[in-house]
């Protein structure tokens, strides 16, 4: 049966348009804790954190959208945020050859439920969103770290891990192992902000320090 | 009943095995010769591609992606062109995306030439990999000559490729194809049929369709089990809508259909080639390879010897960068290894604020376990092989 349906997709329409996607999703999950939004020809939903598996479940289950593969999850991170981590999940629909995005707002501590039940795929991608950025998924078999060392301390994908991160290692020959130190940087870590000075940037420049405040006190002395 | 005290037997695959095609350690656990739980531990190729990214202006970040799948660079830096495009709403002129498919199939022969031929090894032939490795060689010369680089090639930029190709080398590469077609046909004949080849591969680790979804695979796992699916045709991008070519397809989903599905897609590549090439001679196939607008791409050597508006956006390009407008999208090719997929969030600055790379091999080994439960330790080598995983792109 899915063969015969994918073969209509191939040659027939290529992707749906997303307005009416979301509409007919909106119709299947209700809208009880979800919001749709379509920008750049994509369509996402916004899902309250204690939906995502029932979401999950109806997207996949649901007869006439059948999103069966779970392309991806990641997290994102915006800090300024009160609940600063998006966790956000990309389901294909082969069927209808359509993708949607799921997005999920959590903060450092409260935890995620798992999608592990829902799709096998999500263990590893679940495993790395922890490993990166720290967020915690509930009812997930073996959240363990993926991709960094054993023994790593941290989450480097968070805006507030530095890009040089904390230890470096090198082999001691000395001690015949490869030791961990505390980075040393030569030279300070230079990121520009590439903001025209002729713009309005209200930083205080090296040496400016005075211009400002001595207007105000020059009378006084 | 005795009082032995029965326990499995764990052993390490790697982290440096010739079989484990890079830096994989898999822990295995052991029924006799039975596998009863694989444990792959990855991250030990990690660099951090995603993070460093975030520190990069836009054409900055091009290059991290020819070292995710080093085996085909291009195809990677297509995914990401294509979102950062997607963004910017920038339209590539028809001759840079003509090069760009010329190219992605180039990059797919190079990925499939190296799997079938490295994958018959594992299981134990030895002559195929030097037959493969000529014909990259020669792939790769067509790399050096298009860009420069024999692998990280940096050639497709945002708003379409960097250089022109010299008309020799579009002949050269048009002579390339049929002797090509007679090496595949020569690989064929030493391995397809050959009695100790499927004697490791065929009915082994068979998927079903509907696991290959609930496991996320894609590409040529996704064929291999009976799906007719591939975003060249699904989701059409660049020019891959007029391409003449055909979906192979297997039916078991086993290692032997995933060869047989690579092997027949390297010829499908080739017809891909052909049709470019000749486009590419056609009057309609002439112009620009870049897209005209100096905001995003920068402008010819000669132009910037005279006009100071060209020398100005040949700084600030290499410099600040382009801004890209705020928004988020995922972009997504058809890699020779399955579905390779960038989601890009902009904040409206020089440099992304998160690159998500979505590489197809890591959710092929992450389904490893699944994959070789049950089977004996000489079939894991031959299921690895078959999945075709590149540790580039998996620890990222």
């Amino acid at each position: 049966m899915a063969e015969a349906s994918l073969n209509q997709t191939v040659e027939g329409q290529t992707g749906v348009d997303p307005e009416a996607l979301g509409a007919r999703v909106l119709q299947v999950v209700g809208d009880d804790g979800v919001a749709a939004r379509t920008a750049f020809g994509e369509l996402t939903l916004e899902v309250d954190s204690g939906h995502i598996v029932d979401v999950a479940l109806k997207l996949r289950d649901s007869a006439d959208l059948r999103f069966v593969c779970l392309i991806d999850i990641c997290g994102a991170d915006y800090p300024e945020r009160e609940r600063r981590f998006d966790v956000v999940y990309h389901l294909l629909s082969p069927t209808l050859n359509a993708r949607i995005r799921l997005k999920v707002q959590t903060d450092g501590q409260a935890p995620v439920p798992s999608l592990v039940e829902v799709f096998p795929a999500a263990n590893w991608y679940e495993r790395e969103t922890w490993d990166m950025y720290g967020v915690v998924f509930s009812g997930h078999p073996d959240l363990r770290r993926l991709l960094t060392d054993y023994g790593f301390e941290g989450h480097p994908l968070r805006k507030d891990f530095p890009l040089t991160g904390f230890v470096e290692v090198r082999y001691d020959d000395a001690q015949k192992r490869v030791v961990y130190e505390p980075v040393a940087l030569r030279q300070e870590f230079r990121r520009f902000d590439f903001l025209s000075p002729w713009e309005g940037v209200d930083y205080v420049l090296p040496g400016d320090e005075k211009a400002s405040e001595q207007k105000g006190s020059g009378k006084a002395s | 009943m005795s009082e032995h005290q029965l326990r499995n037997f764990s052993i390490n695959f790697g982290p440096q095995h010739p079989a484990a095609h890079g830096v994989l350690r898999m822990v295995l656990e052991l029924d006799g010769e039975v596998v009863e739980r694989v444990d792959p531990h990855i991250g030990l190729l990690h660099r951090g591609t995603e993070k460093l990214i975030e520190y990069k202006t836009y054409a900055q970040a091009t290059p991290y992606f020819d070292r995710l799948d080093y085996v085909a660079p291009m195809n990677q830096e297509h995914a990401f062109a294509l979102a950062v495009e997607k963004l910017m709403g920038i339209e590539v002129p028809r001759r840079g995306q003509l090069i760009r498919v010329l190219y992605s199939e180039i990059g797919r022969i190079l990925s499939h030439l190296l799997n079938v031929t490295t994958f018959a090894m594992d299981v134990g032939a030895l002559t195929p990999p030097l037959w493969g490795f000529e014909e990259r060689e020669k792939l790769m010369i067509f790399y050096e000559r298009a860009c420069g680089a024999r692998m990280h090639a940096n050639y497709f930029r945002v708003g379409g490729v960097h250089q022109d190709l010299p008309p020799d080398l579009i002949d050269d590469i048009e002579a390339f194809c049929d002797p090509f077609l007679k090496t595949v046909d020569d690989l064929n004949r030493l391995v397809t049929g050959n009695r100790i080849f499927k004697q490791r591969t065929v009915d082994i680790s068979p998927t079903t369709l509907d696991e290959c979804w609930a496991h996320g695979f894609s590409g040529v796992l996704v064929r291999a089990a009976g799906a007719e699916w591939d975003l060249r045709k699904a989701q059409p991008y660049e020019c891959y809508e007029e391409m003449d070519f055909d979906i192979p397809v297997g039916k078991h989903g086993d290692c032997f259909d995933r060869y047989c599905v690579r092997m027949e897609e390297m010829v499908q590549s080739v017809r891909i080639m052909r049709q470019c090439i000749d486009k590419l001679r056609a009057p309609d196939g002439q112009g620009p390879v870049l897209t005209q607008d100096h905001k995003v791409t920068p402008p010819k050597r000669g132009d910037m010897k005279r006009s100071m508006e060209a020398l100005i956006h040949h700084f600030k390009l290499y410099t600040e960068g382009y801004h890209v407008p705020a928004g988020e999208v995922y972009a997504a090719v058809e890699a020779p290894k399955g579905e390779f997929g960038v989601y890009l969030v902009a904040d409206g600055g020089n440099m992304p604020y998160r690159c998500k790379i979505r590489a197809p091999g890591f959710a092929h080994l992450a389904a490893m376990d699944h994959l070789s439960r049950g089977y004996m330790l000489a079939d894991v080598s031959a299921i690895l092989g078959s999945i075709d995983i590149v540790f580039g792109e998996v620890d990222r």
